[in-house]
């Protein structure tokens, strides 16, 4: 990928972040720390990676598909698909209000570009095995990508996934584990501790990339990699830091579901314009 | 000649015989594909049959996913594993998105016989018609399971299709006028004292207890509710009104069933006294199939001084 183009997803990115913070501010509710730590990968998938996304036809039976497992994180989700342009950014400021149609956790009957709808924790990694084996059986090229959170993956339920994935050879399934080590009640370690993530998933029968998360040349390159990889799924463990961008918000457990108050929510938004600024300069 | 099959043998048929039609159909099921009978399908169309191990979790999921891809996907295992173990999958992952993916729950209820309370699913069909959208099945006999999984496929939609293990009398094969039609019930006997409404393989002992009734001089009307939901409100108000009294059997739980069901539908329309038979609040245990349907009273006798209860309940009422 050319410096240009990552210079330009580093704007989008910047841009998710901004809006970001205005859903999550505009309703005082969200989870903002983990949707942070997610928002490059997503920036990079939805905006170089998948292919045959057509806003105009977000059913589009050929576009690749990803699955928020982490439905929580609508508010990184929800600003993509915006700027995407699958609908208006202005709705965005909607956000888990009683009339409008952005719901708190991903939906897809009523939020155009979501491929599953999601929530509750672990049920993701199935649903896109799911589609994956689809493409298989009707010989498509798409390709199904899966974001789960590393507190998300203590449930057993993906491990089911992981095994069934592996069995059917689901090399068109990529999933990515948002590393940020926290979750709602602590870090991963402390909670319940899961490392060595790559050594559990490559004895699932998965190949294992691990990248920074932030990096957005080295999230498209793993993708590709990823592409690489014949008769076998393939699991990228990205190091994030949970509310990425925020300075005050970083690797901080409380900044999971807690809303920032109009003076945080200020020095927030100085912090995010500022850096926009300078990479758009 | 009386024909017995169970419906799990007739489901395996029809999902056979269907799925053959359809190429969109695909298959799941968790390491019971023996005993749900869905390894029929898996045997003449082993490309669209998924068998995923115990992990009924993932299988729905997974089935949620195919679905979602515009596939029509059948999840199999036990009742106690399909709408109990996988309740969380069923309800988040299919129905909230309302996705097309039917959960079959084979060895529903106490017939299951030996293999006792663990395995004896008394719940689910509460469990399955309290979530939003959701169709409810429960067919009586052979016959009634091959029409029950033709609607099913033509209905775009989540469906829950609750089977028995037990060999049941195939009686409306051979029944004048009968009519299957997704959401409405079907009046084997006309009768005007008391209705029995009856689902699964208690509509053959609900036939049986009329006969017992009709001897003592009480006319009962006897309906067979395969589909518990969306109930046939019309036909049970109905029956509510013209006959005064209901007795509803089923081999589920007194509580959140049919028996519910039915109390839901008549306090709003038309209250009368109506008594619940079937599984007393109480868990199963292991033993013979027609000893457990004696010792939990799942009977026509049992079923016959229900009515009998209801009809004194009328006439309390009255004075």
């Amino acid at each position: 990928m050319e410096q240009k183009r990552v210079k330009e997803l580093a704007v989008t990115a910047a841009k998710v972040r901004l809006e970001c913070l205005e859903a999550i501010n505009a309703c005082h509710s969200g989870h903002i720390g983990g949707a942070l730590s997610a928002a490059d990968i997503l920036t990079v998938l939805y905006f170089e990676k998948m292919k045959n996304l057509d806003p105009e036809n977000p059913k589009n039976p050929d576009r690749d598909r990803l699955v928020l497992s982490k439905g929580h994180c609508t508010g990184a989700l929800y600003p993509v698909l915006a700027l995407k342009g699958y609908f208006p950014v202005k709705d965005l400021k909607t956000f888990r209000h009683i009339d409008s149609y952005l719901s708190g956790h991903a939906e897809m009957k009523h939020v155009p570009g979501v491929d599953m709808s999601t929530g509750s924790l672990g049920q993701g990694l199935s649903a896109a095995a799911g589609m994956a084996l689809a493409a298989k059986l009707d010989k498509k090229p798409y390709r199904v990508f899966a974001v789960m959170g590393d507190g998300e993956i203590e449930e057993g339920q993906i491990w089911e996934a992981a095994m069934a994935a592996a069995k059917y050879k689901l090399d068109n399934l990529v999933g990515f584990v948002d590393v940020n080590g926290l979750q709602i009640d602590g870090t991963t370690e402390e909670i319940m501790p899961s490392e060595p993530l790559d050594e559990k998933w490559e004895a699932f029968g998965w190949n294992v990339l691990k990248i920074d998360g932030h990096d957005l040349r080295a999230i498209s390159d793993a993708v590709d990699a990823a592409g690489e990889c014949s008769g076998k799924p393939t699991m990228i463990l990205a190091k994030t830091v949970k509310g990425k961008g925020i300075s005050f918000m970083e690797n901080k457990v409380m900044w999971h579901g807690n809303t920032p108050d109009e003076e945080e929510y200020q020095k927030a938004k100085a912090e995010l314009t500022a850096r926009l600024l300078e990479l758009e300069g | 000649m009386a024909e017995f099959i169970s419906t799990r043998v007739a489901y395996g048929r029809a999902l056979k015989k269907f799925g053959g039609q359809n190429p969109d159909i695909v298959v799941f099921d968790a390491d019971l594909a023996c005993c749900t009978k869905s390894e029929g399908f898996g045997q003449a169309f082993p490309e669209r049959f998924f068998n995923v191990g115990i992990a009924e979790a993932n299988m729905v999921g997974m089935a949620a996913g195919m679905a979602a891809a515009g596939k029509i996907a059948f999840v199999h295992s036990f009742a106690m594993f399909s709408a109990g173990r996988a309740y969380d999958q069923v309800r988040n992952s299919v129905c909230y998105p309302h996705l097309n993916v039917k959960i079959v729950g084979s060895h529903a209820g106490l017939s299951v016989g030996e293999d006792g309370a663990t395995h004896q699913c008394i719940e689910d069909i509460g469990l399955m018609r309290v979530i939003p959208g959701m169709t409810v099945l429960c067919p009586c006999d052979a016959n009634e399971t091959e029409a029950a999984v033709k609607a099913a496929i033509e209905q775009n939609g989540p469906c829950y299709l609750r089977l028995g293990r037990a060999e049941v009398e195939n009686i409306t094969a051979n029944l004048p006028g009968y009519h299957f039609e997704l959401g409405k019930g079907t009046t084997l006997a006309d009768g005007k004292d008391v209705t029995i409404a009856a689902t699964g393989l208690m509509v053959q002992n609900a036939v049986k207890a009329a006969e017992i009734l009709k001897k003592e001089g009480i006319s009962a009307r006897i309906l067979d509710i395969h589909t518990i939901k969306p109930l046939d409100t019309e036909l049970i108000v109905k029956a509510a009104k013209e006959t005064g009294a209901i007795v509803t059997t089923e081999e589920h739980n007194v509580l959140c069933g049919l028996g519910g069901a039915v109390c839901e539908a008549v306090s709003r329309y038309c209250p009368v006294p109506v008594i619940r038979h079937g599984v007393d609040d109480r868990f199963g245990k292991s033993g013979k199939y027609e000893d457990l349907m004696v010792r939990y009273g799942l009977t026509p006798e049992k079923i016959a001084e229900c009515a009998k209860e209801a009809v004194s309940l009328k006439a309390g009422q009255a004075g």
